[in-house]
């Protein structure tokens, strides 16, 4: 396992030199997106509002508090803000990746083939923040740049994050193919086959 | 019988500092199994994942923040005593006290119509906060348990009803093939919620009606304790570990409620609470004094 430091925009040189297990911090912008701006780019062909090349794009549905006065220029502040399950985008986020140059998914849980596939044909991977750890994250993001669709409401928008070293980011899909949570999955269903054959007589209350 | 104003502010006022609490703080029984879960889980990417996790409690509560940004929908399971005097007052005060906590805490804004498909903006909508109610004849309390139910526990859910001949084995088989799939996506170690019944609705709710209970604690029905032992081990064996990259462990434990079943009909329930389990269980007496239960020496 090696630990990296990045930076924003992020290069495929960057990403050809991790491996799956390898740990990242991310410093520079991120963009949170996860079902509906997934929708509105793939299904809807929709331009996305913001330039993704080199960047991050962080599936999450933050709090976010708006912290300027009336009148003033709108602006927000993180109040909490972690990693939603990745797998719920596996549809469309091959595609995403073609479409906006995106060379860093963060999220959690495991992504499928097809998203596997998307990493390999546009040199991308896929990261875990660990789940449930929304105030670390929310600390680790240094100003709201800005927000757009926010007519999709406060957790689907797209909120422009900067970020000072943002991780610990497990990347858990490379640009190779490898897939960190499928080959864990295949170890708990060996598992969890021994575990039922040991359970057998045991739960036998009906005789 | 009319609803008095002043009785819905002061218990709104109450619940909604009670449910801003749970949104920050974890309860007493969990934080404990999570710090002897850590202890266990010395190798691979776990430590480092329970530093973090742990970080995030101790950050939580320094800056008032709710812990997940997943607030949940809002849920109450109410205990009501028969001799409890704001009867009216309760489901007025409980729907105020959501949208209060909703700005005060803050909370993700998660309650989306059906059909409509709108998200309401404050919590409240068709049925939510969902409100279950039981009565205690006997009592002047009321009893109160508040959970957040997030999108990611809340997945691996399900219910259906077997064959008895499929047996208890049945029943392990259906919450395992979930938990080794939807389970990483749960944010675990989760606490599994297992329902047993005659049809697939009471099954899922005694699911979730076992996540209130403490983890750590038994079935009183002791094969049903040593059922949630065996799984719970069985579970362990297949090693999660935190967020699913791998351990030694998997669950903070196995709950099992249920009621009798049909000759005909074996139904399992499940649901799962994720390692951030904000589960919240306050009791009101008629003077609003309270035990905050599930959070010992917590004044709100
Ligand atoms: S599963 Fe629980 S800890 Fe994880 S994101 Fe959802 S609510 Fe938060």
């Amino acid at each position: 396992m090696s630990i990296f430091h990045f930076t924003t925009p992020v290069t495929d040189e960057d990403i050809r030199k991790v491996h799956i297990g390898d740990v990242i911090y991310l410093t520079g912008e991120i963009v949170t997106g996860r079902d509906d701006v997934h929708h509105r780019v793939v299904v809807s062909g929709k331009e996305p509002p913001v330039d993704l090349k080199g960047k991050a794009i962080f599936h999450a549905g933050p709090i976010m508090k708006k912290i300027s006065a009336e009148g003033e220029e709108d602006k927000y502040k993180v109040i909490s803000v972690g990693p939603t399950t990745s797998m719920r985008m596996e549809k469309a986020e091959a595609e995403f990746l073609a479409a906006t140059g995106t060379k860093i998914i963060i999220g959690k849980g495991g992504m499928g083939p097809k998203t596997t596939k998307g990493c390999v044909d546009n040199c991308a991977i896929h990261t875990i923040f660990p789940g449930g750890c929304a105030v670390v994250a929310a600390e680790e993001c240094v100003e709201t740049e800005g927000v757009e669709w926010l007519d999709l409401g406060m957790p689907e928008a797209m909120w422009k994050l900067r970020v000072e070293e943002f991780g610990p980011l497990v990347v858990s899909i490379d640009s190779y193919g490898d897939n960190l949570i499928e080959n864990n999955k295949v170890e708990f269903e060996k598992k969890k086959q021994a575990a039922l054959e040991s359970l057998k007589g045991k739960l036998d209350y009906m005789s | 019988m009319s609803c008095d104003s002043q009785v819905v502010e002061r218990l709104s006022g109450l619940v909604s500092s009670f449910i801003c609490h749970s949104a920050g703080h974890l309860p007493d029984d969990v934080k404990t199994r999570l710090a002897q879960m850590k202890e266990v889980e010395t190798e691979g990417f776990a430590p480092s994942i329970y530093d973090v996790m742990q970080k995030n409690m101790e950050m939580a509560d320094k800056l008032g923040r709710p812990s997940c940004q997943d607030t949940g929908l809002p849920q109450f399971f109410a205990k009501v005593g028969t001799g409890f005097p704001y009867l009216e007052e309760i489901e007025p005060a409980l729907i105020e006290a959501v949208k209060k906590a909703t700005v005060e805490a803050p909370l993700r804004h998660n309650a989306v119509e059906v059909f409509d498909e709108v998200n309401t903006g404050n919590n409240v909508a068709r049925r939510i906060p969902w409100i279950d109610w039981e009565l205690v004849p006997g009592s002047d309390k009321l009893e109160l348990y508040f959970y957040m139910a997030g999108g990611g526990c809340s997945l691996p859910g399900f219910a259906k009803v077997l064959m008895p001949l499929e047996g208890y084995d049945g029943i392990a088989k259906a919450v395992f093939d979930q938990m080794t799939t939807y389970g990483v996506n749960a944010c675990p170690p989760c606490l599994v919620g297992i329902g047993i019944a005659g049809s697939a609705e009471v099954a899922a709710k005694l699911s979730k009606k076992a996540l209130l209970r403490p983890v750590g604690s038994h079935n009183d029905n002791p094969k049903a304790a040593q059922m949630e032992k065996d799984i719970e081990d069985g579970l362990n064996s297949v090693g999660l570990g935190p967020g699913g990259f791998g351990g030694k462990l998997s669950v903070m434990g196995v709950n099992i409620e249920q009621a009798a079943r049909h000759p005909a009909t074996l139904a399992v329930g499940m649901s799962t609470a994720c390692w951030a389990h904000r589960r919240a269980g306050i009791i009101i007496s008629p003077d609003f004094t309270y035990d905050f239960f599930t959070h010992k020496g917590v004044t709100l």
